[in-house]
């Protein structure tokens, strides 16, 4: 028996008012798949996982999320999910401790809470009111919450903000593992490299448009990745893209002499992705203002994880 | 966490009958019951509130000496008698309606209610769970009223069974309706920070014009009239029924208890409540 894919998603579309937020979106994520929506801010990340969890509904197009349509979904069909909402903030009057024993009653399998605790590395924070926990360990709490359940599938949607650099490989480290036992994860980011520790595949997504998915090392198209030599001669820089950079600055060199400031660059993860988020919000006129470049993961870490 | 403890298929089928709804509602309740008594402000103004408003009518007013009383001053009943009752029908609408309206809009306010409409949770459980709360922290409140009466104020409560019998069900239909009008108002607030200000306001109208902090009977008619249409001011008339000697029943306004009135009126508000629960209840806003 060959099982249909965890997630179908068919030309989805969303519409707030007039304002299309997801615009035609395709993708399929197999079962046991780790599956990263990555792209920056408003691009529709949680719009479309928010239609998958069965949150919001759609303006148009298919989806079917574990066989079923996520608008019609039952007690049976939430039990195998697991989601952890990009924004929760709770009155937070209970203890950790109580929160998930609470939760994992809910489930009809539901993993063992000394086990979660530790897996996302809140122990000794067990007996802690949520309410009086920092921004970062409220959300582990969060993480805990959806994986508590022992989901087929898990959502996570920025599952890492707030997270200080350890946090956040304890976190990688715990979506590994959940991936080695089966677990199907859709995970949304704009940090690319977290997409690229964890993901199986990623759809890049910006401006409700999906502009490309794959693996993240084979993002972008072919002339995306080809090398760039740069060099500078009398007339000011100057920059040509070559897929042959070693007989193009053989000959440069033989035509010139020596030239000023020589690089060959082979363009990066992170610049073929930003280069395509760009080229897409270029292409649909971008009128909503800078789109954020995704922080710089080492900033952003350092900035906002101090507190947890 | 170990592989051995996969996501195994074989784990499934699980059963989601009856049997779950209901255990999950009890778990639901010690849950609810819990958070409630943890959070100060509710505490006092939905559970104290009461219990100290009866403290300061029965201090304040006891100079104007008993009610009813004889003109040499003789007989009659305390101000403290006179006014449990009515404390009582208070407790109720503040512990039922008061306290979950809010509740419940601030639940989904703060992404409560989101996060449990993504588990497997049902619906009913959620509301037994309600229930239970509001039963077991208004059973406590009646108690400590009439234990605030009886010891520090020399209350008599009744002695009669049939008084007892009154008591219990107004008690039981009074709180059941509160409580799902409760859960109906719980819609009106468009956000969780505007929840309190939206539903206290009118209700505590409400109470100064159901008979429970000024007599029934010094208000205009028009305002009795329309105090009618409401279901607090039958539960009190409820509550003096049971509570108060029968020679006060020639002070209502129809100069008898009407307990057919308060059954009927009160029903009437159940039903409506339940429709509009079943209609308007939603986890969350589709699009929020
Ligand atoms: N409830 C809503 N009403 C109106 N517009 C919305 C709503 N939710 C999201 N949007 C808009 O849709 C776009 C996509 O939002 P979202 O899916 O949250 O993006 P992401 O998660 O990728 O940051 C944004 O421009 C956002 O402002
Ligand atoms: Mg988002």
């Amino acid at each position: 028996m060959t099982l249909s894919p965890a997630v179908r998603v068919q030309e989805l579309r969303k519409s707030y008012g007039h304002f299309t937020a997801v615009d035609g979106v395709s993708f399929e994520i197999e079962r046991g798949e780790t599956f990263a929506l990555l792209g920056p801010n408003g691009a529709g990340k949680s719009t479309t996982v928010e239609i998958l969890e069965g949150y919001r509904e759609r303006s148009g197009g298919e989806v079917e999320v574990l066989g079923a349509d996520p608008r019609h979904a039952t007690l049976e069909w939430k039990a195998r999910i697991g989601i952890v909402l990009q924004q929760t903030g709770e009155s937070g009057n209970v203890t950790v401790r109580e929160q998930l024993t609470h939760f994992a009653a809910l489930y009809p399998n539901p993993r063992p809470v000394d086990e979660v605790l530790s897996a996302v590395g809140l122990d000794d924070k067990a007996k802690t009111r949520i309410k009086a926990l920092s921004g970062g360990q409220r959300r582990r709490v969060d993480v805990a919450l959806g994986v508590i359940g022992r989901p087929e599938l898990l959502f996570l949607d920025e599952p890492t903000t707030g997270f200080d650099p350890e946090a956040r490989r304890q976190f990688w480290e715990l979506i590994r593992s959940l991936s080695r036992e089966g677990t199907t994860i859709v995970l949304t980011t704009h940090y690319l490299d977290e997409a690229a520790q964890l993901s199986d595949r990623a759809a890049v997504i910006a401006g409700g448009r999906l502009i490309d998915i794959g693996p993240v090392g084979e993002l972008g198209t072919a002339d995306a990745r080809v090398p760039i030599v740069r060099w500078r001669d009398s007339g000011g820089p100057r920059q040509e893209r070559t897929t042959e950079p070693g007989r193009f600055v053989a000959d440069l060199v033989a035509r010139e002499g020596e030239v000023a400031e020589l690089e060959v660059i082979r363009p990066s993860l992170e610049d073929i992705y930003l280069g395509l988020v760009e080229a897409a919000e270029t292409a649909a006129g971008e009128t909503r203002g800078p789109a954020g470049k995704p922080d710089d993961p080492i900033d952003a870490i350092s900035t906002k994880g101090a507190r947890s | 966490m170990s592989a051995a403890t996969s996501t195994a298929p074989a784990a499934r089928p699980a059963r989601f009958g009856l049997g779950r709804t209901l255990r999950l509602g009890a778990a639901r309740v010690v849950y609810e019951t819990r958070v409630y008594f943890r959070a100060g402000d509710t505490v006092f103004f939905t559970f104290l509130f009461p219990v100290v408003l009866l403290g300061i009518f029965s201090v304040a007013f006891q100079g104007m000496g008993n009610v009813g009383a004889n003109p040499d001053g003789s007989g009659g009943i305390s101000q403290a008698s006179y006014y449990l009752p009515g404390m009582i029908a208070a407790g109720i609408l503040l512990s039922g309606m008061q306290n979950l309206g809010v509740d419940i809009a601030m639940e989904r306010g703060d992404g409560t209610l989101k996060r449990l409409a993504g588990t497997p949770l049902p619906v009913m459980s959620y509301f037994i769970g309600k229930m239970g709360q509001v039963l077991v922290t208004s059973v406590a409140q009646v108690i400590i009223l009439m234990l605030l009466a009886k010891l520090a104020f020399g209350v008599e409560l009744p002695s009669e069974p049939e008084k007892w019998l009154t008591f219990l069900w107004v008690y039981l239909l009074g709180i059941v309706t509160a409580a799902v009008l409760g859960i109906a108002i719980s819609r009106l607030p468009r956000s969780g920070k505007s929840a309190a200000a939206v539903i206290i306001p009118p209700l505590l109208i409400l109470q100064f014009i159901s008979g429970v902090y000024l007599s029934f009977s010094l208000l205009p008619e028009w305002l009795q009239t329309v105090a009618s249409v409401f279901p607090l001011k039958w539960i009190a008339q409820g509550m003096r029924a049971a509570l108060l000697p029968d020679s006060f029943a020639s002070a209502e306004a129809g100069g008898t208890w009407d307990l057919a009135g308060v059954a009927i009126v009160l029903g009437i508000w159940l039903v409506v409540g339940l429709v509009v629960c079943r209609l308007t209840f939603r986890w969350i806003r589709k699009d929020s």
